[in-house]
């Protein structure tokens, strides 16, 4: 039999209670949507359970987990479309236990999957995956449930599915908005900034005095708030793209040139003596030594850029700009109290966010596969 | 000071001393050596005697604070500049994103050597330290003792006229020390380098050298220079005979003259 910790042991034991309070609300007219998928699917969740206590099993497969999914399946359905029927009343007692055991089944799932050790290399890899995905899917379930459930105002924070739909409808709008401030500003200034903080950094490699200056001043303009730099590159540069790519270089550049310093000082004297028993040249050492020890300085600075960007960009709109961009429409949209059509723009923004700072991740695995934070975590 | 032409490295009252936090460490005070063309000198002597320091001296790596040294009849930094010789530092020091064929490839890529040539000499130098088949894993993948025998090749791939080693076997255990000495000697005669090296091991610094050199700390200085009468052709049974015991007793006590010394 599979030994369970006290928290999946406490998990199982409410999502057990629910049974007792839910089947009384299947015979209620509150409850609308597949209902009889609670009772095909209890068969198996049982079979399952029951198959996940059999004792001595060589290889046990994953039963508990596929008992928590068949419930999640069967349970999660129908308390959303029951949303529909509750009108403005309040939910009734047990339909928030029961909201409450899907949550409980979640958390189950994700620890189960987390805790165990799966023989077959795919469905560890599965599983790898699915811990992320179910713990986002069950936030946006509860954010959903919450604010309908309880009746919060729409302007205050609006369901999930009120979001998808502004986001659905609005594509043209918001794929202009996103080429404009994403493909035009962000990433041309990611590159500027990221670029020459790089090559300024290389270029003063030799010059300690400069270094010194320079690095004081970079922690200096990291301080600036990006609120009073933007209104100045809007006068200099316009109020098209151009001035929101000022801020953006503005804010990457100094990361970039202050990790990329301290990265190509981060060789061994060891390592740099061997370079001298060579009579390597200072651009032999760069490139085959200091270059290479600096790429996770380097790659931490693209990381923290790949945020910085955004927002920089994201917030110089504010500023002014032409009548497109993704902080222009977050801002009139706010003042229209269209708050789902501001929420399908932050969905946007995190969505390009992280995919970018994604991006930039992966590709700082692939290069700095040797470093030892990367071969640690290397398990899967 | 008088330097004769087949002197490698000649050193005339040599003393360096570190500037520290907690006052001037004298590592290195009043050393005179000659190393001759073809010489196998070893160096032995307790922790923190000067041998690393020594080294690292004819490396142009630390800069002597008083008399004068010259290797291959230039500076030290001349000597450097001309890649005249190969260190094999106590560590190994191997790039972690360079596999070990790339490791050893790195001085050669920095000489210029053609891709064909530098080729041909890793599969040899892989060879000489049995790394065959080895080539392609990272240095991380393999044990201590690979790491450092995969120095050595670097050390040994490309043709410098001497080698300076740094305890390079000290990490290994005895059976592959062994080959590795039996390797070194071979190479040694082939290619009648000079060889500078450090070891803590009597019996390896008897077999190995025509000249042992016994070192003792605080200051570090010269104690003892033996002069090996053993032939060039040593089989490994040598090291029973009496000659050979007989050489390991007289490094022993130059070795306890200095520790009590200390005392
Ligand atoms: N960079 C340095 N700064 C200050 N002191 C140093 C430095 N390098 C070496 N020393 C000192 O010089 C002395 C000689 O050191 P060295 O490394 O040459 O010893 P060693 O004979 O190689 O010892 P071991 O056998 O342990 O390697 C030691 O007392 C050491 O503390
Ligand atoms: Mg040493």
């Amino acid at each position: 039999m599979r030994r369970l910790t006290s928290l999946q042991t406490f998990l199982v034991l409410i999502t057990g209670l629910q049974f007792f309070t839910f089947y009384p609300l299947l015979a209620t007219p509150y409850l609308s949507g597949p209902r009889w998928g609670a009772f095909l699917m209890l068969p198996l969740i049982i079979y399952c359970l029951a198959f996940s206590l059999r004792r001595k099993r060589k290889k046990p497969i994953p039963a508990l987990e596929w008992a928590a999914l068949a419930y999640l399946i069967a349970f999660v359905p129908i308390t959303l479309s029951s949303l529909n029927g509750f009108g403005s009343e309040a939910p009734p007692t047990n339909y928030w236990t029961t909201v409450i055991a899907c949550i409980a089944t979640a958390w189950l799932l994700n620890e189960l999957l987390s805790s165990s050790n799966y023989r077959n290399a795919w469905v560890a890899r599965l599983a790898f995956y699915a811990a992320p995905l179910i713990f986002g899917l069950s936030v946006l379930y509860l954010w959903e449930v919450l604010t309908r459930g309880l009746h919060i105002p729409f302007v205050l924070l609006p369901p999930p599915s009120m979001i998808w739909t502004r986001l659905i409808h609005s594509l043209p709008t918001l794929w202009a908005d996103f080429q404009q401030t994403f493909l035009k500003a962000v990433i041309t200034g990611y590159a500027l900034g990221c670029g020459l903080g790089f090559l300024v950094a290389i270029a003063i490699d030799r010059s300690p005095f400069l270094q010194k200056g320079l690095l004081p001043l970079g922690n200096f303009v990291s301080a600036l708030p990006v609120i009073g730099v933007a209104p100045i590159m809007v006068m200099w540069f316009g109020f098209d793209w151009q001035s929101k790519v000022a801020v953006v270089v503005i804010m990457t550049f100094f990361p970039m040139l202050v990790n990329t310093v301290s990265g190509l000082a981060a060789t061994s004297s060891m390592e740099k003596d061997l370079m001298r028993t060579y009579a390597a040249t200072w651009f032999q050492t760069l490139v085959k030594l200091r270059l290479p020890a600096a790429w996770p300085f380097i790659f931490n600075a693209l990381k923290i850029n790949s945020t910085l960007a955004l927002i920089g960009a994201i917030v110089a709109e504010f500023f002014g700009t032409p009548i497109v961009g993704m902080g222009f429409r977050i801002s009139t949209e706010v003042g229209r109290m269209n708050v789902d059509m501001v929420w399908a723009e932050i969905a946007v923004a995190a969505v390009a966010g992280s995919a970018f700072y994604g991006i930039v991740a992966l590709i700082e695995r692939a290069v700095t596969f040797w470093h030892p934070s990367v071969r640690n975590a290397r398990t899967v | 000071m008088t330097i004769t032409p087949a002197s490698v490295v000649s050193a005339r009252d040599l003393g360096l001393t570190f500037e520290t936090n907690d006052g001037p460490v004298n590592a290195l005070t009043g050393v005179n050596l000659d190393v001759n063309k073809g010489d196998f000198v070893s160096f032995i002597g307790p922790s923190g005697c000067g041998k690393t320091t020594f080294l690292r001296v004819i490396a142009d790596l630390e800069k002597p604070t008083s008399g004068a040294i010259t290797v291959n009849g230039t500076t030290p930094e001349d000597a450097r500049k001309n890649r005249s010789y190969g260190y094999v530092f106590q560590a190994a020091a191997l790039y972690p994103w360079r596999t070990i064929e790339k490791n050893i490839a790195l001085p050669l890529e920095i000489m210029g050597y053609s891709a064909a040539d530098q080729k041909a000499r890793i599969d040899r130098t892989l060879d000489l330290v049995n790394l065959t088949g080895f080539g392609k894993k990272f240095p991380w993948q393999l044990s201590g003792g690979m790491q450092q025998r995969a120095s050595i090749a670097r050390a040994l791939a490309f043709d410098a006229d001497l080698l300076l080693m740094d305890e390079p076997f000290g990490a290994l255990d005895e059976i592959v020390r062994d080959h590795l000495n039996e390797q070194l000697l071979k190479l040694w005669d082939r290619t009648n380098k000079t060889i500078c090296f450090v070891t803590h091991s009597i019996p390896e610094a008897v077999y190995l050298s025509t000249k042992i050199v016994v070192m003792s700390p605080r200051p570090g200085r010269v104690t003892d220079i033996i002069e090996s009468t053993l032939p060039k052709e040593r089989p490994l049974d040598i090291r029973e005979s009496p000659e050979f015991l007989e050489i390991a007793s007289r490094v022993r006590e130059g070795l306890r003259a200095g520790h009590s010394y200390d005392e």
